[in-house]
């Protein structure tokens, strides 16, 4: 079997946002990159798969340069070989182009990636590149195995889930529980050094583009009511707040 | 033309879908066209009829019995049938997990731009730009949408709807539906009933681990029924089981953007803010006066969960 996973590189989930150059760039000082959140779920889960059932494991990251110390994380976990295209992911339907002529290229049973990512949490490239391949897509998934050429899985609902079964290939959108964040041992952050890493250039034009950031007004002074007079919390939701 | 993917429960139009709806007139308004609603599956037509209130013009049903089950492959076939059929410009959604995997693959089907947690209309002074939230509401940006379709999925409250007594004809859509959009085989569904769905609640209650077990839940479900509220909880908790997945808000869960959320017992971790953060005012109850939720809330109380809880339950149920 062979899985492509697709990771983001993205802030830590507890970095502060700021923005420079007048509002036009997200201000990378003092701000810690991450494999992306969800894409970590799905790595992981590509990880137990390949252990599993054998399997080799491609990575691929669209984004400079600078997403390199993600992917050789993602290596040291237990990817084989990596590939970076060479462009700053700033559209979903440019990423999803370029995810989708990785995929043609290497004939991929399974394409596994974050439901969405901790940036634009759009949630959208899965389905796009579902489309691309001619091949369904699923997401958010919280649950996934593989027999034969069969994924059985589990799609969360609003209100539920629904389990499913569907002939491979596939593009998922993964979430948690479907497997448990791995960490990277010595031995892994060794042999990730010699994996493969192919940088590739991409091809097509963004759709869409980004002029300005901006932040969201401060809160205000956060109202006080003492515990013994709780219930005139009620009566200020209902007169003061107007949202009862 | 408008078009706008219409989300429907029970044979109704879902309350999001109707914002999105009069969001879309709104935006067909701005661009002197009309905006038709696409409505996928089992539905009423009276019920349906009830987009004219919110601004369509028309309603297309695609109503084939192979669309009984939310399937986005082929809902997504339909709707990208629906954009050609109408000649639409600009495609509108509500957020949500079900729609984004339908309309995405609409955009890989038009080469379309599309644009998720848009936060208000769109600003067409200058080309078609939009607001979107970010980094799950911790910023905004500012998006030039290019393309010659755009698909915006908008977040909840992004317009206020007014509702008129317009009408709109129902008219039933039929496009071809080739078997290999059925390849997939739903073997269960497991859904809870009779609960108001958290994405689309405007009032939400929710618990962190301050509740201290599944057992002590009941103060808190007591409020929520009282006040006609959904229920969440924050990630510790449902990674303990103690509440269903689906319950859980925050940046790695649901994201909601209620009128109210009442946070009983939840610290306040920077990734659960994220996904309440857009809420329009946040109540906290919790006892350490130092708990870092009370510096995004609007309103707060000291003091111990099972004592205050049943005090607004009470409060609540006397002014009603």
């Amino acid at each position: 079997m062979k899985i492509l996973v697709c990771i983001s590189s993205v802030p830590d989930t507890t970095s502060k946002i700021s923005f420079t150059d007048g509002d036009t760039k997200l201000n990378k000082a003092g701000v810690t990159y991450i494999i992306g959140p969800y894409d970590d779920y799905a790595l992981a889960r590509a990880v137990e798969l390949k252990e599993q059932l054998g399997a080799t494991i491609t990575v691929l990251n669209v984004g400079g340069a600078d997403a390199e110390p993600q992917i050789r994380k993602a290596l040291a976990i237990g990817a084989d070989d990596a590939i970076r295209v060479d462009i700053e992911p700033t559209d979903s339907f440019f990423v999803a182009e370029q995810i989708a002529a990785v995929a043609k290229e290497g004939n991929y049973d399974l394409i596994l990636m974050g439901r969405e990512t901790s940036d634009y949490n759009s949630g959208v490239v899965h389905g796009i590149v579902g489309e691309l391949l001619g091949i369904p897509s699923f997401s958010p998934v919280m649950q996934l195995d593989v027999t034969g050429n069969e994924a059985s899985m589990t799609r969360e609902i609003e209100g539920g889930k629904e389990k499913l079964t569907a002939p491979l290939p596939l593009v998922l959108g993964c979430q948690e529980p479907i497997a448990e964040w791995k960490i990277p041992n010595m031995r892994g952050i060794m042999t990730a050094r010699t994996k493969p890493l192919k940088v590739i250039p991409a091809a097509g034009l963004a759709l869409t583009n980004t002029e300005k950031y901006s932040l969201p007004a401060p809160k205000g002074a956060c109202k006080m009511i003492p515990a013994e007079e709780a219930e005139k919390l009620i009566e200020l939701l209902k007169t003061e707040a107007k949202v009862l | 033309m408008i078009l706008i993917f219409t989300e429907v429960a029970d044979g109704a139009i879902k309350k999001s879908s109707l914002e999105a709806i009069y969001y879309g007139s709104k935006v067909a308004e701005m661009m002197q066209t009309s905006a038709v609603a696409l409505a996928i599956g089992n539905a009423d037509a009276t019920e349906l009829a009830k987009a004219g209130n919110f601004g369509a013009t028309k309603v297309l049903h695609a109503n084939d019995t192979k669309l009984a089950n939310a399937n986005s492959m082929a809902y997504a076939n339909v709707l990208a049938e629906a954009v050609k059929n109408v000649g639409a410009k600009v495609v509108i959604t509500a957020k949500s997990s079900f729609a984004d995997a339908v309309t995405a693959r609409a955009a890989g089907a038009l080469k379309a731009a599309i644009v998720g947690n848009v936060t208000e209309l769109p600003n067409l002074s200058n080309g078609f730009q939009v607001q979107v939230s970010i980094f799950t509401g911790k910023a905004f940006a500012d998006v030039n949408v290019d393309g010659d379709i755009k698909i915006l999925a908008i977040k909840k409250n992004a317009v206020a709807p007014i509702e008129s007594s317009n009408s709109a004809n129902v008219e039933i859509f039929s496009p071809a539906l080739s078997d290999n959009l059925f390849t997939a085989k739903v073997t269960e569904t497991i859904k809870a009933t009779g609960t108001i769905s958290l994405p689309e609640a405007d009032l939400v209650v929710s618990g962190g681990r301050g509740m201290k077990g599944p057992e002590s839940w009941q103060p808190l479900l007591d409020l929520a029924d009282a006040l006609g509220a959904a229920t969440a909880c924050s990630k510790p908790v449902s990674d303990l089981d103690w509440r269903p997945h689906h319950e859980h808000v925050g940046q790695t869960g649901v994201k909601v953007s209620p009128n109210l959320y009442i946070a009983c017992g939840i610290s306040g971790a920077i990734q659960h803010l994220a996904g309440v953060n857009s809420s329009k005012v946040i109540v906290v109850i919790n006892k350490d006066p130092e708990a870092p939720f009370f510096k995004a809330a609007d309103y707060g109380i000291v003091g111990d969960v099972f004592d205050v809880l049943p005090k607004l339950t009470k409060a609540v149920l006397a002014s009603k």
